[in-house]
């Protein structure tokens, strides 16, 4: 595989048996989700040379199902970006122009499957993780409600945001990889029983579609937004009927979402010490000191930033002031979508407030980085679907509409998508 | 200076392992014991990235039946939280555990306080965590130490079950851990023989003073000696005017003494919040199920109806589920006599032996034949324990066992009348003219000695009581 756009962290391919509906397909992985005897990294150095014993219950579906697994992918380390620039091996790059990202975290996926390398990938997506890089690189990408698939396997950042997802070229090869993954895994205690049948239809006719005010305010840009304009007018034409909504609560979304995921973060990371995965750890020093060397030199500075933030976060007397509060902010925040989603069928907005940046640009400063999720962020925080699919360019690049769903709702959601591709 | 200036304040945290067959998060044995370390292992309880707990209803079952037993108030919702620490034997660098919403409030313990009025002790709360691994230490000072790790027990289901600072004493404090013990074992939860499935830590201070923690302490004989050592320990230090630190020490279980721990590690920040990955429990909603068996103050008060025994006898034989069932096993033989020997004497005989009851239950019918000799008075009582004697030390022996019967024949033990004595009598009468003159001086308890050397002069075939009487007749009385 000419791996041009430094999509994959690992190229080892296993072929698919049987005559599943994957059958024939090839199918890459993020690299944060376990693959039996395949080296499984989560991009970064502390991870090297862990090869799990076990498949991820979602990588066991596809292989059931028939499909090829074809190399992991790389990723920020961790999940801990929305560029793919922290990926400890490198950043992926933008086959539309490669002096721009890919978008993150599931940039290798974006990437692998843009570059045409693959017609799917499985991603994940904590804050936008699978969303941004479709978005950016031009293809679709769904976040599945939280619950719909199965966390088995999936190497924790913020465990109680992220679902692993599809990404594909278009909506029916998404809604494809959708029906193989999606269902109940009794390994997988916060998962439910929803499976998806895969039966996709374009049907977008009669639904009312909400316009978050909120998704066009400050920070968005123009050109990106005229493009949204433009693609919801579509959806308009095609029988829906849009309204504008207001979700008051949205300005703590950012807040709310990075505290909780520092705090999830810093206790997820606290295993890797050097006793079971990456290097050694120097055997003469006491073990706290030993340790304190082995994950200073392990993990990458944005990781590191953020197990000080959750750490900090959760110590003693700062408990009640964030992830307390945060706590609280998430419920109003799905609130806010509950009562918006209850007269509407969907929310419609630009996935990316931009386009791609150029490499380097987004990550001198964290905080610029940390806003670039204010329109994915919260779906993740209401638990709710929502899928990116390509509507036109902006500023040369591409432009990504992100539809968001009732809970469990990915049926009409898919539906819709393939409405709006047909039509453009 | 009289000692109640010392007023001594304990309050325990027991932590046993609950009995059930796999582990509390992920389907492994839990009967590790015997089996080569790291055998009883998957990714879940060693804690792979990616791996994630799924909960152990029975865990959840077992724990409830003990806080119902313990008279807990039981919530609406109970929810699993995270405790941070790094330590090489956990997995995770954290422990799955309860936090601000345990799966039970409150609940008491009745015990006997030392001068044997009931005392009841109030309980905090109780709720359910895993166990970590276990460090083995190895090597020696000329070839370097290194430790290796055993992770046969991580993901083991813990109860931890916590009290209100108010026993008074180390035998206050052992005699809650018996009656727990007791409960847990007539809940069938709990298997205390097997090895580490108890670990208590203690909080002791002299009132007045600072508090200090006993960490780890694995026996319930530990317990009373760590907090005795401590109690010494403390009174010392304040007696000659030094102050109590507030510290976490150590018990050393070989020397019977507590060291200090470095104050680095009390100072950990747990950093305490919910597991996501787990849901909440609507523990209100398990409660219709939890349906408890006898308990052992029931089961007393049971025996001294049923039975008619002693409320000593009683309380010491529910005290401990096996010995109750052996005791209505044998108590056909006749309630008194059974309650006697079996409380008076043959737990003394066992724990002399260190013999677990267990190795007799099996040949309970032999005991019973023993009870009959005695009730029947085919041999003495003084016989009776001989033979007793001799039939424990045949079971724990490598020989052919002996029945009562057996010893009895062997070593001609069966009762014969006193009258056939009245040689003996006369001619220990003959040598023993002190003791007559201090019986008949008003001298109390002279004769017993007399009574004593008939006894032993006729190997205990003889019956006290009628001797007593033919010496009187003898001495003209
Ligand atoms: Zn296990």
């Amino acid at each position: 595989m000419n791996d041009k756009y430094n999509a994959y962290l690992n190229t080892t391919e296993i072929p698919g048996t049987g005559s599943g509906i994957l059958a024939g397909i090839r199918v890459s992985i993020k690299d944060n989700i376990s693959t039996k005897d395949i080296e499984t990294t989560c991009a970064s150095k502390i991870l090297k040379g862990y090869i799990p014993p076990y498949d991820a219950h979602a990588v066991t579906l596809l292989k059931n199902a028939g499909a090829s697994i074809a190399g992991k992918t790389n990723m920020d380390e961790f999940g801990m970006g929305s560029t793919t620039e922290n990926s400890a091996f490198g950043p992926a790059l933008n086959p539309h122009d490669t002096t721009r990202v890919t978008g993150g975290s599931s940039g290798g996926s974006a990437a692998a499957v843009a570059g045409g390398l693959v017609s799917m990938a499985l991603g994940s997506d904590t804050g936008g993780s699978i969303r941004c890089p479709a978005a950016w690189c031009g293809i679709v990408g769904l976040k599945p409600s939280y619950g719909r698939v199965s966390r088995f396997g999936l190497i924790a950042y913020a465990n109680s945001f992220e679902q692993i997802g599809p990404l594909a070229a278009n909506v029916r090869d998404v809604a494809k990889l959708f029906s193989v993954i999606a269902g109940h895994d009794k390994k997988d205690s916060t998962s439910v029983s929803k499976p998806y049948d895969g039966k996709v239809i374009p049907d977008i006719r009669g639904k009312t579609i909400g316009i978050p005010r909120e998704y066009f305010g400050e920070g968005v840009d123009r050109d990106v937004a005229a493009k949204v304009r433009e693609a919801i007018t579509k959806l308009e034409e095609l029988g829906a009927a849009a309204v504008e909504v207001s979700l008051p609560s949205m300005k703590y979304a950012l807040p709310a979402y990075y505290v909780t995921c520092t705090c999830e973060a810093s206790s997820n990371l606290d295993r890797f010490d050097g006793v079971r995965y990456g290097p050694e750890p120097e055997m003469n020093l006491p073990w706290h000191d030993a340790y304190t060397k082995v994950r200073e030199a392990g993990f990458g500075q944005e990781v590191k930033r953020r197990i000080l933030l959750g750490t900090f976060a959760l110590s003693a007397g700062y408990y009640g002031k964030y992830y307390v509060k945060a706590q609280h902010a998430r419920q109003l925040i799905a609130k806010d979508f509950a009562s918006a989603l209850k007269t509407c069928d969907f929310l419609a907005g630009p996935t990316m407030p931009n386009v791609a940046p150029k490499i380097g640009e987004l990550t001198s400063d964290p905080l610029l980085m940390y806003q670039a999720d204010i329109l994915t962020v919260p779906v993740n925080i209401a638990g709710i679907p929502a899928i990116s699919v390509p509507c036109g360019t902006a500023h040369g690049m591409p432009v990504g509409l992100q539809l968001m769903g009732r809970m469990f709702g990915e049926e009409s959601l898919l539906n819709a998508a393939l409405a709006f591709e047909e039509a453009v | 200076m009289a000692d109640e200036e010392y007023i001594v304040v304990i309050g325990l945290e027991v932590h046993c392992q609950l009995d059930t067959s796999s582990k509390l998060f992920c389907g492994c044995s839990a009967d590790f014991r015997a089996d080569a370390p790291n055998t009883h292992v998957c990714p879940v309880c060693l804690g792979l990235p990616g791996a994630l707990p799924v909960l152990n209803k029975k865990a959840i079952e077992y724990a409830l039946k003990v806080a119902k037993a313990l008279n807990c108030k039981i919530p609406q919702e109970a929810e699993f939280c995270r405790k941070n620490y790094f330590y090489p034997d956990l997995v995770k660098a954290y422990q799955i555990t309860m936090g601000d919403n345990p799966l039970a409030l409150g609940g008491y313990i009745e015990i006997e306080d030392d001068a044997g009025n009931p005392k009841v002790v109030n309980l905090t709360r109780i709720h359910v965590e895993e166990d970590p691994g276990r460090l083995i230490h190895m090597g020696n000072k000329e070839r370097g130490h290194y430790t290796l790790v055993d992770y046969n027990r991580s993901g083991i289901p813990l109860i931890e079950m916590v009290t209100e600072p108010e026993l008074c004493s180390p035998k206050e404090a052992r005699r809650l851990l018996n009656k727990l013990r007791a409960t847990l074992e007539y809940l069938d939860v709990f298997d205390p023989d097997k090895e580490g499935s108890i670990r208590v830590d203690a909080n002791i201070s002299i009132k007045g003073h600072e508090r200090v923690e006993i960490k780890n302490i694995s026996s319930y004989k530990g317990v009373e000696k760590a907090l005795t050592f401590e109690i010494t320990r403390q009174k010392n230090l304040i007696r000659r005017g030094g102050s109590i630190a507030r510290e976490t020490r150590h018990f050393q279980e070989g020397k019977g003494t507590t060291t200090s721990a470095r104050s680095k590690e009390t100072a950990t920040d747990y950093r305490y919040f919910p597991e996501p990955d787990l849901p909440v429990i609507r523990v209100s909603d398990w409660m219709d199920n939890i349906v408890l068996p006898e308990l052992p103050d029931a089961r007393r008060d049971r025996f001294m109806n049923q039975y008619g025994i002693a409320v000593n006898h009683a309380r010491t034989l529910t005290g401990d589920l096996h010995l109750a069932e052996f005791y209505e096993l044998i108590a056909p033989v006749g309630s008194q006599i059974a309650a006697s020997w079996i409380a008076d004497i043959l737990i003394g005989e066992l724990n002399y032996r260190d013999m677990p009851l267990s190795k007799i239950i099996s040949h309970a019918g032999q005991f019973k034949d023993l009870l009959v000799l005695v009730r029947d008075q085919q041999i003495t009582d003084k016989a009776g324990i001989d033979v007793l004697r001799v039939w424990l030390d045949s079971l724990s022996g490598t020989g052919s066992p002996e029945t009562p019967g057996q010893i009895v024949a062997r070593l001609g033990l069966t009762r014969e009348s006193g009258e056939s004595f009245r040689g003996i009598v006369e001619k220990i009468l003959t040598n023993n003219p002190q003791a007559i003159a201090d019986h008949k001086a008003g001298k109390k308890g002279a004769l017993n000695f007399i009574v004593g050397q008939v006894m032993k002069e006729t190997k205990g075939k003889s019956d006290p009581r009628e001797i007593h009487a033919m010496i009187s007749e003898i001495l003209g009385e």
